[in-house]
């Protein structure tokens, strides 16, 4: 399974946490266009803890956390 | 010629009771900027760097920004710049609200006070009058209600007070202004406490600053508020959510530090979030004076609409603490700001207890009542007031924060503090670049001296590889160099999400008369960081004193997705010299030189 995180105003509308079939999912565009969401929403895309590229692949026992613009200190 | 600064500061001797009117040197202004940069070197050129600073013979220097009270956003901010008792070295803790700009609308740029009264007083300024007044009726209240008693008294005044914890001379007192805004950190309420000095009320007649040329910042004002508004962080993320949307970024890197700094990794991380704080508890944002950002959250607390608690707060009291009750977070953080204290320094002085007691080296006994366990919401409301009132042992020694606490029972490794000053919520071994920042911060530990998480986590103003150590110094001394800029303007380090070197020059430019290109201003930036450096350094700072604890460098992180890593200061600290021009933790005389600083 492949766990997907949303956070922030991602969450409006959609489950905080899924886990997605890793079948058909190659990449973590993939991921974000099955909740409808489009490439240049997303800021910070972390694979297991890790900042990456939406082109990154992505496979079985990963963990997704999608962020949109957000910030602090 | 016409500018942003007032051009006059009061020197007040609570000794003599003596009340001075003095002129800015303007030389100074140009070469310092104001607020941080300026009160630094007033402070050192006033030869504070070797007294004690809870000696009658310290100073405070409650300073504007040079922008502070213009048109441009941001713009409520000043500065209390002391020697801190905490670190023994330069302190310099910065405000929102108002109070900053109805200093400035009242005439004035900066106030020094000095000596110590023999009796608790405050400082009541209307417009160009200054007087000093018994503050007998406000001794033992609280933050709200000596703001609501000094407005019954004063109308229209914006009010700044310490609560008991100064009064007690608590090392992580706070100064408090506009009710629930902190000069937080470094101990400078207690500065104000050993001075007898209760609160400082103005009220201001007029309400608006002049400017170098008007037209000039009126349109620069207008782009910049322009960018500020359409930068995701802070037109929509800041707004939205407030600080605390960091939780779960923080957290999904593994750099969240939990059970003080045992763990970064928190699984209930989510229930303390920014997310969890809007839907549950929230009823308004918060803007400061001029911001159209407002960070701020307004929350519902037990029936009862106060100020909530920003990102450090809800990490500290939260995961730190291993508490996921938001409810009681919101309560321990009120209680932080009534008695006045440092909602950073605080919880983290909460939690390095909590660890000695785990590890047995507090016993049952010495809690009266109530074991500093982890988890237990009790613990955070309850400790909290205990250290405010500073009356049981246990909690008077908490009241002078985690690094005094452990090093009493033996074990000063257990206090994750820089310079004896707690460090914040970002774990440095997950996160090179923010290492460098806490462990040279000349106020110690703390994040808003080089905001690397900006970098580092969020990928702005471009994203660098968190776990990669090239470069970084580079960036870091930048990033230090360029928040000097923004706080001796006295506006609000958020603002730099959106906007860069270029938009500070051009609004400071337009707002005093100088001429500073970007490249110009980031070297006043360098020559303010580099001039707290030499206050750290006459105040008798060691090179030994730049370091993180031990524990970032030695003990591997152990859960989930930052395992194994470490800080690598050992590597970064050395190019971080360089970078700086700097031998052994201090400036060569060739960087005095090219800084104008002989
Ligand atoms: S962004 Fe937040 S802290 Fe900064 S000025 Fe606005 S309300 Fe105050």
């Amino acid at each position: 399974m492949i766990e997907v995180r949303l956070f922030a105003t991602f969450r409006e509308g959609r489950d905080k946490i899924s886990y997605l079939e890793p079948q058909g999912y190659h990449t973590a565009a993939e991921i974000i266009h099955y909740f409808r969401i489009a490439d240049d929403e997303v800021a910070i895309c972390l694979i297991n803890g890790r900042h990456s590229k939406l082109d990154s692949s992505v496979k079985d026992g990963d963990v997704i956390a999608l962020f949109p613009p957000v910030g602090g200190g | 010629m016409t500018t942003a600064y007032n051009g006059k500061m009061a020197r007040i001797n609570l000794t003599t009771g003596e009340i001075k009117v003095e002129q800015l040197n303007m030389e100074l202004a140009k070469k310092f900027i104001g607020g941080r940069g300026l009160g630094t070197k007033m402070l050192y050129d006033e030869g504070i760097a070797t007294v004690d600073p809870l000696s009658e013979a310290n100073k405070l220097i409650y300073i504007t920004g040079a922008m502070t009270g213009t048109k441009a956003p941001t713009t409520g901010r000043y500065m209390v710049v002391t020697k801190s008792p905490l670190t023994g070295m330069i302190a310099c803790s910065n405000s929102g609200g108002i109070w900053g700009a109805k200093l400035k609308y009242a005439g004035w740029d900066a106030i020094i006070v000095e000596g110590k009264s023999e009796k608790p007083v405050y400082i009541n300024v209307v417009d160009d009058k200054i007087e000093l007044l018994s503050a007998e009726c406000l001794v033992g209240m609280q933050s709200e209600e000596i703001d609501g008693e000094l407005k019954k008294l004063h109308q229209d005044c914006s009010v700044l007070n310490i609560g008991p914890a100064g009064e007690h001379l608590s090392l992580l007192a706070a100064i408090m202004n506009d009710k629930d805004r902190a000069a937080g950190r470094s101990g400078v309420g207690a500065v104000m406490g050993s001075k007898n000095l209760k609160a400082i009320s103005v009220s201001a007649s007029k309400s608006s600053i002049d400017s170098f040329d008007p037209e000039a910042l009126k349109e620069i004002t207008k782009s910049s508020t322009q960018l500020i508004r359409e930068n995701g962080v802070t037109g929509s993320g800041l707004p939205t959510y407030g600080t605390a949307v960091l939780v779960n970024i923080v957290n999904n890197i593994g750099s969240f530090p939990t059970k003080n700094w045992q763990e970064s990794y928190y699984e209930d991380a989510d229930s303390t979030s920014g997310e969890a704080l809007k839907e549950k508890f929230l009823v308004k944002q918060s803007f400061c004076h001029r911001c159209p950002i407002g960070c701020g959250r307004v929350v519902n607390m037990n029936g009862q609409v106060v100020g909530g608690p920003e990102y450090e707060p809800l990490w500290a009291y939260g995961g730190n603490c291993g508490i996921n009750d938001l409810n009681a977070i919101n309560e321990a953080n009120y209680w932080c700001n009534e008695y006045g204290m440092d909602a950073i320094s605080t919880p983290c002085t909460i939690a390095a207890a909590m660890e000695l007691y785990q590890k047995g080296y507090i016993k049952e006994e010495e809690c009266e009542g109530i074991p500093l366990v982890w988890g237990d919401p009790k613990v955070i409301i309850e400790w909290t007031k205990r250290m405010g009132e500073a009356k049981i042992p246990l909690a008077k020694l908490m009241a002078d924060g985690s690094y005094r606490l452990c090093e009493y029972y033996g074990h000063p490794e257990i206090s994750m503090s820089v310079k004896k000053q707690e460090m914040p919520a970002y774990d440095a071994r997950g996160i090179q670049g923010i290492g460098i920042t806490y462990a040279t911060s000349n106020r110690g530990g703390c994040h808003v001296r080089g905001y690397m998480i900006s970098p580092e986590v969020l990928g702005l103003p471009q994203a660098l590889d968190r776990t990669e150590t090239e470069n970084k110094a580079l960036w870091a001394k930048i990033f230090q160099d360029l928040t000097s800029v923004i706080d001796s303007m006295g506006m609000c380090l958020f603002t730099s999400f959106a906007l860069g070197a270029p938009e500070y020059a051009k609004l400071l430019n337009a707002g005093t008369g100088t001429n500073y290109s970007p490249e110009e201003l980031l070297l006043v930036g360098e020559r303010i960081y580099n001039i707290e450096r030499l206050f750290n350094k006459a105040a008798g700072m060691k090179p030994e004193d730049d370091c993180l604890p031990k524990r970032l460098i030695e003990e591997p992180i152990t859960n989930s997705f930052s395992e194994g890593q470490v800080s690598q200061i050992a590597i970064t600290l050395p190019q971080y010299y360089k970078e700086r021009g700097w031998e052994n933790a201090f400036p060569t005389k060739e960087t005095l030189e090219r800084l104008d600083l002989l």
